[in-house]
Formats: structure tokens, sequence, C-alpha cells
């Protein structure tokens, strides 16, 4: 029997104020997938911090490999052969994939760096692994497929036999992920020992030979992931039976609220090349994409951050097109941005602060421009009751809160003046999955109500779960519109990445 | 939680360090051989120990408290205005000027706030062409108004020599008796010979005015939404652009208005080189009270103090020694006050968890 090739024993992590690891036992055995699974907060990233030595931990120890990492430290994990490829990669796009890969262990001789021996390095570990890599690439023309590779081969490269993957799939639209299930099942057949930390449980149970469940610091279990069901890992997860799928579409759909007319933007990466879309109150239209092809454009021009080239932008039965965002939030317009901590929010302001944000005709305002502490103090706890953020108190700062409670603090703000449009840009990015379905009710029931949503979102579970009607952001330009039920992930998958449409 | 710990540690961080300050301020003095108690004792005579001293230091921290309050208002907006300096030196000009052509039969009710307007005017209208460069141009904040500080000494200078000054001196004519300030001795006769005057009402009242302005108006929420953050105050429909206009206007008459102290309250004319730098330390002023309006007045106080003791204490130690303390001070609340805030924080936490 050989020594796992990673095991955290009796692993435990305080920090002020919480227990984030509570005695916990992990380990992986080489040449298989571990996945770990549980909501944000669960501990999954503290403890892979303590695995990679970036944090020490109060009890227990790390093996990797069979040797003691000790208290030394990331260069030490890595050296017994660990090795991590993060969510937010850390690649420099200017460099090349071969420069990529090497930095910091550069091959040369007196201070000279071989890029040759580089490039060899990086083209033999994409041919023992079967990659399709070309070392010469500049890694700012990859797709995010592409760098998630150059992640993968740089912490190969590193002689890694332990491999932590955050988040993997999150940027990547299916036909990608099929390919990163793949690579990853070849590297565990090569022996090496992954692990694979995921919200989404159809892709955990495809890829993992084994899934543990993180739930408050604690192990609720560790299974085959043959014996897993989704329902059972759901509630494993969050520790209670989630509420059917809501399936329900839209009723009725009335007249157009918001009509973009052959939007053109400035600028050539990312910027919108001639798009047209309408959005009727009453439904949810959904934006597919992968992220670059012009979503932060298309949010913008809505919004009024940005004006079209050319191109018109009507909304609410008036021209806006030259308009500001006061102009177009006073006739009833509304916005979750996907940057939550840079424009959702005033992280270092309170909860009664970033309420009163955005909703400038709000009766919290009192006598001439003078705030009523006590009337905007009470709205704001009236808003975090509704939005089932707890604690509900409004006098903390916004940075304090979780994600998923920052992003119930934006959307009841946003919801609290019962808007005509709904503009919402990744709206449950980061968020766990109790935090999403809740998250998900409120918008189905806004667009119930009467409001047109528009909803840009990377993740197609999500679009397919509330989307009445999807179009696919490609280039700058949109294809479709689909009925949701023609949208299989394949067909978006295709034009998402660009392909032709072959219903 | 936390933000009682930010409170705390608002609070004790000054203290702290001017307790370090002066301990490490003694072992400078017994370097130069003096004996520190006993230039220490000097030092708390002249200032909080006598009437007298007392009504020079809070003459001292009048005009910093008012240019505290400038640098303050700007740091709220996400601005640093290094302009103070300029706005300072065309404000007290300014209220000179208004002051010398107003009618002579003009009462002190009208000629005050007239000269008043005319400072805060004056600086705002200087601090505003910074603004009008931040916010149309993009030109930031910190090249344009330390330029302007250049501009501003030398256009004020040549206005003053050309037109204003009085035969072979560097200053204007002296302002009509209803536009100056009452001296305080005149009500509280033990301030005798300090020239401590109305200025220092003015100033508790702005310093409160900022107060009402910052944390209870839809004015001053959106300040200070844009200064911690732009793009989500943009997002929300703030007009960004017009509140740092807005509030780099505000800041540069509330540093117009400081020049009051000197000009109404002082030596009744305006004087070349009557800003004394003034306006830089009113930056350092709204450092150490971590530019909130209340603990401006606390701050500028302690650097009045360690101003007049400047001058006390030049009979005993270098000048030089007053200027180390105070950067003393400053230095170590720079150290001290993000680690206390963490101390603070994470004892709270313990306590919240027993």
């Amino acid at each position: 029997m050989t020594a796992p090739a990673l095991e955290l024993a009796g692993i435990t992590k305080r920090y002020p104020g919480v227990l984030a690891c509570d005695a916990v036992d992990f380990r992986v055995e080489p040449g298989s997938v571990h996945a770990l699974v549980g909501e944000n907060g669960a501990g999954k990233s503290t403890l892979m911090s303590i695995a990679c030595g970036l944090v020490a931990p109060d009890a227990g120890t790390v093996h990797i490999g069979g040797e003691l990492l000790g208290r030394r430290g990331p260069a030490r994990a890595r050296a017994l052969g660990l090795g991590m490829v993060h969510q937010h990669f850390l690649l420099v796009p200017t460099l090349s994939v071969a420069d990529n890969v090497v930095l910091g262990r550069e091959p040369g001789r007196l201070g000279a760096y071989d890029r040759a021996a580089a490039e060899a390095r990086v083209r033999a570990t994409a041919l023992r692994y079967g990659f399709d890599l070309d070392p010469r690439a500049r890694v700012g023309d990859l797709s995010v497929g592409e760098q998630q590779r150059v992640e993968i081969v740089r912490v190969l490269d590193t002689g890694a036999r332990v491999v932590i993957l955050d988040e993997p799939t999150a940027v990547l639209v299916p036909q990608e992920t099929a390919e990163l299930v793949r690579i990853l099942r070849d590297l565990a057949a090569a022996g090496h020992a992954i692990v694979f930390i995921s919200h989404r449980l159809p892709e955990v149970r495809a890829i993992a030979d084994t899934i543990t469940v993180l739930r408050g610091g604690r192990v609720v279990e560790t299974l085959a992931a043959r014996a897993a069901s989704e329902a059972n890992l759901a509630r494993a997860i969050v520790g209670r039976a989630l509420a059917a799928p809501v399936v329900a579409r839209a009723r009725s759909v009335a007249g157009a609220v918001l009509e973009l007319t052959d939007v053109r933007t400035a600028g050539t990466r990312g910027a919108l090349q001639g798009v047209s879309l309408t959005v009727r109150a009453g439904e949810i239209v959904g934006v597919a994409g992968v992220e670059g092809n012009g979503q932060q454009a298309l949010l913008r021009s809505v919004l009024g951050l940005e004006t079209p080239r050319s191109g018109s932008i009507r909304f609410a039965a008036h021209d806006v097109t030259h308009t500001g965002v006061a102009e177009r939030r006073r006739r009833g317009m509304a916005y979750v941005s996907d940057d939550r901590l840079g424009e959702g929010l005033v992280p270092e302001m309170t909860l009664a602060e970033n309420l009163l944000l955005s909703t400038p005709q709000s009766d919290a305002l009192g006598w001439r421009g003078f705030l009523r502490p006590a009337a905007w103090r009470a709205r704001a706890a009236a808003i975090l009751d509704a939005a089932a953020v707890r604690p509900a108190r409004a006098d903390r700062d916004a940075r304090t809160l979780s994600g998923g409670n920052q992003q119930k603090v934006v959307l009841g703000r946003e919801l609290a003046g019962a808007p005509r449009l709904l503009v919402l840009g990744q709206p449950t990015r980061g968020v766990d999955v109790g935090g999403i379905e809740f998250l998900h009710a409120q918008i189905l029931s806004a667009r119930d109500a009467g409001a047109a949503v528009l909803l840009v979102s990377a993740d197609l579970a999500e679009i397919r779960a509330l989307a009445d009607r999807v179009v696919v952001l490609y280039g700058g330009q949109l294809r479709g519109p689909l009925d949701i039920d023609a949208a299989t992930p394949e067909r978006l998958g295709r034009l998402m990445l660009g392909a032709e449409d072959v219903a | 939680m936390n933000r009682r710990a930010a409170w705390v540690a608002a609070i004790v961080a000054p203290a702290l360090a001017v307790l370090a300050a002066l301990a490490t301020g003694a072992l400078l003095a017994a370097a130069l051989g003096r004996n520190p108690f006993e230039i220490y004792a000097l030092l708390g005579r002249e200032t909080f120990g006598s009437w007298y001293g007392l009504g020079q230091v809070l003459f001292k921290a009048t005009t910093l408290a008012a240019t505290g309050l400038a640098a303050a208002m700007a740091f709220r907006a996400g601005l640093f205005n290094v302009g103070a300096e300029g706005q300072l030196y065309l404000g007290g000009l300014a209220a000179a000027v208004a002051a010398l052509t107003l009618p002579p039969a003009c009462p002190a009710v009208l000629a005050i706030p007239v000269t008043l307007v005319a400072a805060a005017a004056a600086g705002a209208a200087w601090a505003g062409v910074a603004g009008v460069l931040r916010a149309r141009l993009g030109v930031h904040e910190v090249i344009a108004t330390i330029l302007l500080n250049f501009i501003a000494m030398a256009l004020g200078s040549w206005i003053l020599v050309t037109h204003f000054a009085q035969f072979e001196t560097l200053h204007t004519a002296e302002i009509p008796a209803a536009a100056r300030w009452a001296r305080l001795e005149s009500v509280w006769p033990a301030f005798r010979g300090a020239p401590l005057n109305g200025a220092a009402w003015l100033v508790l009242v702005l310093s409160g005015a900022c107060v009402v302005l910052l944390w209870h108006t839809r004015w001053g929420f959106e300040v200070r939404a844009v200064g911690a953050s732009e793009k989500a105050a943009r997002a929300a429909g703030i007009p960004v652009r017009r509140r740092l206009f807005e509030a780099m206007a505000v800041s540069g008459a509330l540093a117009g208005l400081a020049a009051s102290n000197f000009v109404q309250g002082y030596k009744y004319y305006f004087e070349d080189g009557f800003t004394a730098e003034a306006g830089f330390r009113g930056l350092a002023v709204a450092l150490l009270a971590r530019s909130h309006p209340l603990g401006i007045v606390p701050a500028a106080i302690l650097f009045g103090a360690l101003d007049r003791g400047g001058f006390v204490l030049s009979q005993k130690v270098p000048k030089e020694f007053a200027d180390i303390l105070q950067a003393l001070v400053l230095l170590f609340v720079v150290v001290l006050q993000p680690g206390l805030r963490r101390f603070m924080e994470r004892r709270q936490s313990l306590e919240g968890r027993e």
C-alpha cells in the first residue's frame, strides 16, 4: 500500500469569529480524482490553502506524498510535488505560453534565458499528456480554456504529483469542460492525484472518483462518486433538501420595455458590433456567451455608462440612447453588476448606506436633501429582512458579508423600487447553492410581477433555469434568439464558440 | 463590531503616538545635552499651562483646523487637495480686498460675512480650477493643485504689489474695524495678549457643518460614495464628475476661510507669506484626525501646541526640535493605527465568542 498523495489529518483552523476548519480529515489517493464540494464559507478554500502551505493550521498535519509539510510554507509544498490551478489565472498575457510556464524557473545559464529549452520543455509536457498547445502562442490571444491548460502545464512542469484545481469549470463552455475532464482523467491515469473544487454537481459526478462534502468547516461525508446522486449531494451541501428546480416559464408577456437597434460601441476587443435585442415586460431574456465577447459593452450600454457609437436604445417608450444612468434609473431601470464589490456595492460603507445607493427618489430622503437617519435605517432593515440577510443588521460594513449575502443586498436594493427592467450581470457568480436558490426565486418573482429581465451570464445552467428566451453573444454580435426549450447545452455551446448553428 | 474598533483605534492611536513621540523626543533632548523633563515642563507651561499660552495655541489651531477640514473634505471625496496653501493665500487676499472696498459705514453684521464670502469664494474658485481639470480632463488633482499653488502665489503677490501694497511693505492697508473679529480677551480677559479671536468660533461651526453636510445630506452621502468607489457611484446614477468638482470647490472654500483667522482676527491686513505652510500642514491634521471633521479640532490643537512649543523651546533647543516632534507624531500614528485596529478587531471577536 503506497502512501496517499495528499493527506490532511485533524486540520483545525480558527479565524476571528469563525471556525473555518474543524478537525478535517481529507486524503487523496494517487491516480484518482477527488472532488471537494461545499457552499461558500464551508472551508474549502481554507483547507486547500493549508494544503498548499499558504496558511498554517492551528492543529493537524499535512502530508504530501508521505512527507510532512510542516510550517515551511508554499515553497516546501511545491517541492513535495503539490501544485494549484487558481480560479483566476496568474498568467502574464503579453508573454508566450512557454515564457509563462517556466516563469520563475527559467532554463538558462549565467542569467541568460534559454527560450528554446523552455519551449522544448513545454512541448514535451504537452505531448506526454496529449495537450494541444503551441508554446510560442501569446497567452493574451488564447481562449480561456487554453489559458487554463497553460496553468495546468505550468503546475505539471514544476513536477507536481498532486494538482488542485479551484472551480476550474466556472469559466468554460461545455465543450471546453469536456476537454478538461478528459485531461484530468488522463492525468489521473498517469498516476497524478487531482483535487477538484466545484459548485457544479453534474460535473463533479462525471469527473470524480471520490467526493468529499464540507459544511461549516466539517466533513459531512466522503463517498464514491458512483454512489452519489445529485439530490443527495445537494442535501449534504446545504444541510437540507432544496426545493425542486423552478420551471415556471413566463405566463403573460406584454409590450417591449427595452429595445436595442443595431447598437455598436467604440473599441475593438469586446465591443458590440451591431446588436439588436428586445426585452418585453414579464419575460427573462438570457444572454449566454463566453466572457469577453461584448458582455461588458452590452451591460454598460443598456445602463447608460457608455454611449453607443451608433444605433439606438429605447427604454420604457423613450429614446434613451444619449441619456445617463440617473435618467434611466428614474425611468425604472435596475442593475445588478457582475462586479459586486466594484460596482454593486461600496465595501467600506455600511449596509444602510449601500441600500441608499441608487435609490435617489426614495422616501428615505427627508427634507430638502437632508437625510432622515431613522427613516432610512428602518427602510434598510426592511429590505435586509425581505432579502433574508442574517443577521439583518444595517450598520455592518458591506465588506464583512459573504458573497451570497452581498448579492442578496444588491438584488434587494434594486428590486425595492419595483423596476420596469432588471439588468443582471452574472447575478450568482461565486454564490453558494442555497444563495442561488433564493436569488433565482427573487428574480422569477420580479418577472412574474411584470418586470422585464435581461440576464447576462456565462453560466449556462443559470440561463437554462431562468430564461424564457436565449440569445448568444459572440464576437460582439447576437445569435438567436432561441426558445429556451430549443436551447440545449450542446447547441448553446456551439454558438458560444462561434460555430454555425445546427439545430 | 468593527465600527467600535475603528472608533477606539481612532482615539487611542493618536494618543499613543503623542506619547511615543514625546518619549523619542526625550531621547533626542538628552542627546542634545538637555534635561528632557525641563524641556517638557517648559513646553507644558507655555502651551496648556497658562491662559496666554493656551490662547496662542488655540489661535494657531484655528487656521490649522480650517485647512484640516479642507483636506478632510477632499479626502472624503477621494481627492488629495495639496493646493490648500494657494487657496488659503488667495482667500486671504480676497478677504482683505473685499473688506477694504466696503463702504465706510458698513456695519459689522454685513462686513464680516461679506469678507468671509470673499475668502471662501476665492478659495473655491482656485480649487475649482483643479476640480474642473480633474472632472473634465482627468488631470490628477495632486499635480494640478501643487502647480496651482505656484501660480496662486505669483498671481497674488503681483496683485498685491501692483494694487494694494502699502508703501515699502508687502502687505495691504488695515481693513476697517467693522470687518474684524473681536479678540477673545475682550470677553475673556484671561487670554490677554493672545491673538485668539472670533474665527475660532467660526471654525467650530464649520466643523459641525461638515459633519452635517457629509453624513446627514444626500449630497454628502453621494460625495462619500464617490470617494469610496467611483465605479459603484457611477453605476448608481450619481453624477460623479459634478460631485468631484463640488467637493473640490467646498474644500477650497474651507481653505480660503482659514485666512480669516489672520486677516480678520490677527494682523487685520493681508501679507505676503502669511500662510506659513498652514495649507500643507492641514493635510497632516486631516491624517491625524482620520479625515473626521470632529477629530480635526483636537488634532489641530495638538499641532497648534507643537507649533507654539517650537517657538518657546527655541531658547533651549534648536527650533527644529518641535518640527521633529510633529513629524514623529505623524509617523507613529501611521505606524500604530493599522496594528491597533487589527488588535481591537481580534480582541472583540474573541469576546464575541465567549
